[in-house]
């Protein structure tokens, strides 16, 4: 650290603080802690759909107005299965993976010596931090928290007699997610201007680490996605209590009585939710490939291939990603022709990722691996993303989207891309980055166990979920044995709760490892991987204002193979010190 | 050299060419990124309020209203205070920074009285018996100019800062970029009132 830095108060470098890295880590640990409640909702929906009828006395004591009588309340289940999605996807998954790493990493990649706005960036999780406040406070409020689904359709959301938690309930949600919105729009301006004006001298846009690039894609599609759903959420906000029939249509009955409502529309909303939904998806997965590029780098000790075309398909596939939201709402009764054109746009999309999943897996040809497990991570990402992938040409295309639609077909699906893609890429950043952050290794042993422990069980879990969705087992239902065509899968069911504990089993090790590897992990110096980005020229853990001259840059980020094998060339070698042969490299 | 027999590819050092830095910092152009950046969310959010109304218009309840004649009022104070505010930065450029000071102070002072007609009309609506509850077309009026009336104010907020920068004499000839940026964005926020107020005008 600094003087400068070492000078100011406990709460000035820790708590208020403005230095980009302790602002990341900031946003992991709340995401961590969000984490964990979500985790904890998601083993209660998985007991309720495994034993949908048996009682628990046990968990009466521990929530006696979820379990009255022992038996889970069906509303309670509508909640879970609300805010397991909610929070999993706004307070865990970007928290993580895009405010967390993004912040960490960004300064350190680009060669600056912080984000652009500092202020703001502190300001940024100072906003989300009450919005994690409210949502978990929703939970202890009459009625209880939102259970109008993580995607608050109307009528459900918009009428506060509709359900018990769409009272007071679904109003903290809106401004939890109204708050959500601020920040994480305060942190895509920073990101983005930091990424195109604090660059280093020499670090062109076509010499950033992949990593930089996703989180610049991700960060203009936040920018463009997120004011609809803001005006979406106004107009939610109004029609709950301003009296407005924005979404809301005549006829509505609601405990016998025909509302006053008319002329609304709820597809409206679905329209703007999922302009912003599809995109968001994006801002997830994205970085995810990003780090699955530098790490496979990194440990195949080779350039990546095709690093022009991985930009091209990122840029491609997000200009893609705002034009297809359509396919989300394709059982609302919209033209066919309407539905025609999202299904091609939508299966358009493949072609951006599969050249990036290509260009993945033509990374590791003839590479020297070195299986860390950052890299069993990455490598794992780029399984996920192509497993899971498939499953989005069947829900891309309408006239298979019809039968899979609201099925937990849709639930394995989204679990792969957002779920698996998206949580492998925090571990591998994670696994990677943790020498930079603490100047300390972790444990690869227990990092292995971890990682097999839960690719053996995520995988074989949403592969489930896909087989049960064609069975036509229906997704947010209370009970999976109501439906007597649906009986003979219930096996599965049992199954993929079993997976979830033996997933769950693979975390506490991660947990043990992390807190373990802070206080009693190897040293490690400034460079432990022999990697050729920038954040490995200065020490670790990397100090205050990470340079006092943030280095030159003469070369791409994937120099690698260079003077034999293993070897290479840092970004910031100038070239009269390269001594003699240089390998092919890629942008 | 061959790539099949376990050496790896090995070609001369080719990492010298264009090997020079190609650009220096560009912390120059971070005001203009960052502005460029806060006004693609001003547009995508007032883009959405745009597709809402154009579909719910559609809706079988929709009675249009008149809207209150004073908005035409108000739409002539935010030109003019968009104008004011080049006059400033003309003022700026010859040198003349109390002159400037005198523009802006104009310019804010006009971008409040459209607050407040902004509010009038709010009234006036309000006393024909157009609540937000009882007329789509109403709501869509206040709600609308409710958001546009935040950015409005935020604008000022940005323009009150400038002017105590100015009268501290902190621009001068060739540094008043500060204004110069907050004139992007109160022009900005002036075009979105016309379109909406376009918008909300036919019927």
């Amino acid at each position: 650290m600094s003087s400068a830095h070492a000078g100011l108060p406990f709460w000035r470098r820790y708590i208020f603080s403005t230095d980009h890295k302790v602002i990341g880590i900031q946003y992991i640990l709340t995401a961590v802690f969000m984490a964990l409640v979500a985790v904890g909702l998601s083993v209660l929906i998985r007991m309720q759909m495994t034993w949908p009828v048996r009682l628990w006395p046990i968990m009466e004591q521990l929530l006696p107005t979820a379990y009255e009588g022992g038996a889970l309340k069906p509303e309670f289940y509508l909640t879970m299965v609300t805010m397991h999605g909610t929070i999993m996807v706004f307070f865990v998954i970007s928290l993580a993976l895009v405010s967390g790493v993004g912040n960490f990493i960004i300064p350190l990649q680009v060669g600056a010596r912080d984000m652009a706005y500092p202020f703001l960036n502190m300001l940024s999780y100072w906003t989300i931090v009450p919005a994690c406040l409210i949502m978990l406070a929703s939970f202890f409020v009459e009625g209880g928290a939102a259970a109008g689904g993580w995607t608050s359709y109307p009528p459900l959301s918009a009428l506060p007699g509709a359900l018990p938690g769409s009272g007071l309930g679904q109003t903290l949600w809106i401004l939890g997610m109204a708050l959500f919105i601020v920040s994480f729009t305060m942190g895509s301006l920073n990101f983005a201007t930091t990424i195109l004006n604090l660059r280093t001298k020499g670090m062109s846009l076509m010499r950033m680490p992949l990593t930089v690039w996703t989180l610049l894609v991700s960060s203009v599609l936040g920018i463009l996605a997120f004011p609809p759903l803001t005006a979406a959420a106004i107009m939610l906000l109004l029609d709950r209590h301003g009296g407005t029939s924005f979404f809301l249509p005549e006829g509505l009955v609601v405990g016998g009585n025909v509302l006053a409502y008319e002329g609304g529309t709820p597809l409206l909303f679905q329209h703007l939710f999922w302009f912003l939904g599809h995109p968001e998806v994006y801002v997830l997965v994205l970085p995810a490939l990003g780090i699955a590029f530098d790490v496979v780098a990194t440990f195949g000790r080779r350039p990546v291939f095709g690093y022009r075309t991985t930009v091209w398909a990122l840029i491609v596939a997000a200009v893609l990603s705002m034009i297809v939201w359509g396919h989300h709402m394709f059982t609302s009764g919209m033209n066919p022709y309407l539905g025609e054109y999202f299904s091609i746009v939508t299966v358009l999309i493949t072609l951006p990722f599969a050249v990036i999943g290509v260009n993945l897996i033509a990374s590791l040809w003839r590479a020297d691996l070195r299986l860390t497990t950052a890299m069993l991570f990455a490598i794992g990402i780029i399984s996920a993303v192509g497993t899971g992938g498939l499953g989005g040409l069947w829900l891309g295309t309408a006239a298979s989207d019809i039968y899979f639609h609201s099925s937990v077909f849709v639930v394995g699906h989204f679990h792969f891309m957002i779920g698996v893609v998206t949580s492998f890429g925090i571990f591998a950043a994670i696994y990677y980055w943790f020498p930079k952050t603490f100047g300390r290794h972790m444990n690869e042993t227990l990092g292995k166990i971890h990682f097999w422990l839960t690719i053996s069980s995520v995988f074989p879990a949403f592969i489930g979920m896909h087989y049960l969705g064609l069975g036509g087992a229906l997704r947010r239902v209370y009970d999976p044995t109501y439906y007597e065509y649906v009986r003979p899968l219930q096996e599965m069911n049992v199954w993929i709760t079993f997976l979830l504990f033996i997933s769950i089993a693979g975390q506490l090790v991660f947990f043990v490892n992390l807190f373990r590897s802070l206080f009693w992990g190897t040293k490690a110096d400034a460079n432990p991987w022999e990697g050729a980005t920038l954040e490995w020229t200065t020490p670790s853990p990397a100090p205050h204002l990470n340079w006092n001259e943030p280095p030159t840059v003469y070369g791409g980020p994937y120099q690698y193979r260079v003077n034999g094998v293993g070897g290479y060339v840092a970004q910031h070698t100038p070239p009269e010190e390269i001594k003699c042969w240089v390998g092919p490299h890629e942008g | 050299m061959n790539r099949f027999d376990g050496t790896p590819d090995l070609i001369p050092v080719h990492v010298a060419v264009n090997s020079e830095p190609k650009i220096s910092h560009r912390s120059s152009g971070l005001y203009p990124m960052f502005l460029l950046a806060v006004l693609a969310t001003v547009m995508m959010l007032f883009a959405a309020f745009t597709a809402a109304l154009i579909v719910r218009r559609t809706g079988s309840d929709w009675v249009p209203v008149q809207i209150p004649s004073v908005v035409w009022l108000n739409t002539v104070f935010i030109v003019t205070s968009s104008i004011f505010l080049e006059c400033a930065k003309k003022a700026f450029s010859r040198g003349s920074g109390s002159q400037a000071s005198l523009w802006l102070g104009y310019s804010i002072a006009l971008g409040v009285l459209f607050l407040i007609g902004q509010l009038i009309a709010w009234s006036v609506l309000n006393d024909q018996g157009f609540l937000l509850s009882t007329n789509t077309h109403a709501a869509f009026f206040y709600m609308l100019s409710g958001v546009h009336g935040a950015h409005v104010l935020g604008g000022i907020g940005v323009l009150v800062w400038t002017l105590r920068r100015a009268l501290v004499g902190a621009y001068g000839i060739d540094q008043y970029r500060g204004v110069a940026h907050a004139a992007i964005y109160w022009h900005c926020v002036g075009a979105v009132w016309i379109h909406l107020l376009v918008l909300l005008s036919i019927t």
